[in-house]
């Protein structure tokens, strides 16, 4: 009895240990996973925290949730070189996929209720590479944060009067954002918006110098107002049709305009727009050539990811693209498993 | 030392303990990059790539090693279930280590996602975008996830059985340095 008495300790020494090794890793492992900080955002945060309205189909982005395909050519002049070492800078001309859209999670809202458009845009050059960016209409953005961003789809979406203008009071850049949507004028096309990054990139040139940027898109279109009153009677799918028509027609095209930051411009805030007399350099132009619906269009199964950049590009100190990336994975990986629910029509199209 | 190897070779035995450290790493970056939306979700990204694709090159080594050198036979008096589970671990192991990576990255193909890993090489696709296929293999890479973990911690409960409880020689088989005992033993 005297030697097993003597190793019963140990031996309940040994599994203790074992014990305690198996479940400081596991509570570790749930510790990085982050189930003891529940309120820490996530991209599936973000993505839960856009509200379909009910009775809105399955298997459509999570926001800017309306919209039609493109084709067409960024055709580059050659002056981007001297701020990036893209290789889609080089003079030339590269394939662009992209998206017209509209701000919403709702895949059927009637364009006039909607205010911001956008437009999701791919140029890839032969060797493979890809300039991902996503790009909308005002000026500048709404909120300074991602977490702000977060709370303001929890405020708009708060039938509280209370809760928004508590967003309103602890987000002053916010009431610029509801000028801008107040006073800006609307057009009736896709083709006479100008979209801007908002976000700040860097550029890094051949020798390895920085240059922090945001870009826009010009429309070379005729910009003609119209008052949302007099859009809203052109019909709810109106944008849809008429860019359709107008490329049929003609192709479209916008410049695309460069803007760099001086020192000291406020890079990791995208609700505030750097002084107008910035230096900007044209570094090409987008055509669109070809528009499709978007259910068997060539956009569909493209996430507009910002933080999909070439060579000679990577993201600043600017949170969105960061925050944007990880929101528009979750919005894909729900939407394509929801492909059942916005079923192709064309025959031979993908399943 | 007569008749068979009683210890993994030194190769071997390099290639476990760093694909442990990467596959570690990996399990516990790929959960926390989900778990946030800062800045470092984009940091957390391109070294989960990367090292995903090391550990998969390591893997395809480390399989040729084994193929080449085997391993070890395990204590003559160890019940026939623990050898079972043993054997099937392994197995399950070495799927785990080739098969993740492979899943992430056709993931990834599925999604029309560019693979690019750190330093700026980028992977071909291994897959056409498919929204089914994308579904699949997300599905797959994070409920395999866990379960790799889940084995990991077993493979290590199990390690430390043999080395604290049994002390039967297997945990020494593959520890990185000779202990003191196996010295002393190897001295007379």
């Amino acid at each position: 009895m005297e030697p097993r008495r003597s190793s019963a300790r140990p031996l309940f020494g040994a599994l203790a240990l074992i014990l305690v090794v198996i479940a400081g890793s596991a509570a570790a492992f749930a510790f990085a996973a982050g189930w003891f900080s529940p309120q820490q955002l996530t991209g599936d945060r973000i993505v839960d925290a856009f509200k379909l309205p009910p009775g809105a189909p399955l298997g459509h982005r999570r926001n800017h949730a309306k919209g039609i395909c493109f084709t067409g050519v960024f055709e580059s002049n050659g002056a981007g070189a001297a701020l990036s070492r893209a290789p889609m800078f080089k003079p030339g001309q590269y394939a662009a996929l992209g998206r017209f859209n509209l701000g919403t999670p709702n895949p059927d809202a009637a364009d006039a209720t909607v205010r911001v458009r956008g437009m999701g845009l791919r140029i890839a050059t032969p060797d493979g590479q890809e300039w991902r960016s996503a790009m909308i209409d005002p000026p500048f953005f709404a909120v300074s944060t991602p977490q702000a961003f977060y709370e303001m789809l929890i405020a708009t979406a708060s039938s509280d009067p209370n809760v928004v203008k508590a967003f309103i009071a602890a987000h002053p850049e916010f009431a610029a954002f509801g000028a801008w949507a107040e006073s800006a004028p609307w057009t009736a096309s896709y083709a006479e918006e100008r979209y801007n990054s908002l976000n700040s990139f860097v550029f890094v040139d051949d020798v390895g110098a920085e240059h922090a940027v945001r870009w826009s898109l010009l429309p070379v279109a005729q910009v003609q107002p119209i008052s949302p009153a007099e859009f809203a009677k052109r019909g709810p799918d109106y944008l849809e049709q008429e860019i359709t028509e107008r490329v049929r027609r003609a192709p479209q095209r916008w410049a695309m305009v460069v803007t760099l930051a001086d020192p000291g411009d406020p890079t990791a805030d995208p609700s505030k727009a750097w002084p107008t007399d910035r230096r900007t350099v044209e570094v090409g132009t987008l055509t669109v050539r070809r528009i499709e619906a978007e259910r068997d269009g060539p956009c569909r199964d493209i996430n507009f990811d910002p933080t999909v950049l070439p060579s000679g590009m990577r993201t600043s100190d600017d949170p969105f693209p960061a925050a944007r990336s990880a929101a528009y994975a979750k919005s894909y990986d729900r939407r394509t498993a929801e492909a059942a629910d916005y079923p192709r029509t064309a025959p031979g199209a993908k399943p | 030392m007569s008749g068979q190897r009683q210890r993994f070779t030194p190769l071997q035995r390099l290639l476990h303990w760093l694909m442990a450290a990467c596959i570690l790493a990996q399990l516990f970056i790929g959960v926390g990059m989900e778990a946030t939306i800062l800045p470092k979700y984009l940091t957390l990204i391109a070294i989960h790539k990367s090292l995903g694709f090391v550990v998969l090159v390591l893997a395809l080594i480390r399989l040729a090693v084994r193929l080449r050198y085997g391993a070890p036979p395990l204590p003559a008096d160890l019940p026939a279930p623990m050898k079972l589970a043993a054997h099937l671990s392994h197995y399950a192991l070495y799927a785990l280590m080739i098969g993740m990576p492979l899943i992430g990255w056709a993931m990834l193909s599925s999604a029309d996602y560019p693979v690019l890993l750190l330093g700026g090489v980028r992977l071909p696709p291994i897959l056409p975008q498919s929204d089914s296929l994308h579904t699949l293999l997300w599905g797959a890479h994070f409920c395999l996830a866990f379960l790799f973990f889940a084995l990991i911690l077993m493979h290590v409960a199990a390690a430390l059985f043999h080395g604290l409880v049994r002390r039967d020689g297997v945990f020494e088989s593959m520890a990185p340095l000779p202990s003191p005992r196996e010295e002393v033993m190897a001295a007379e």
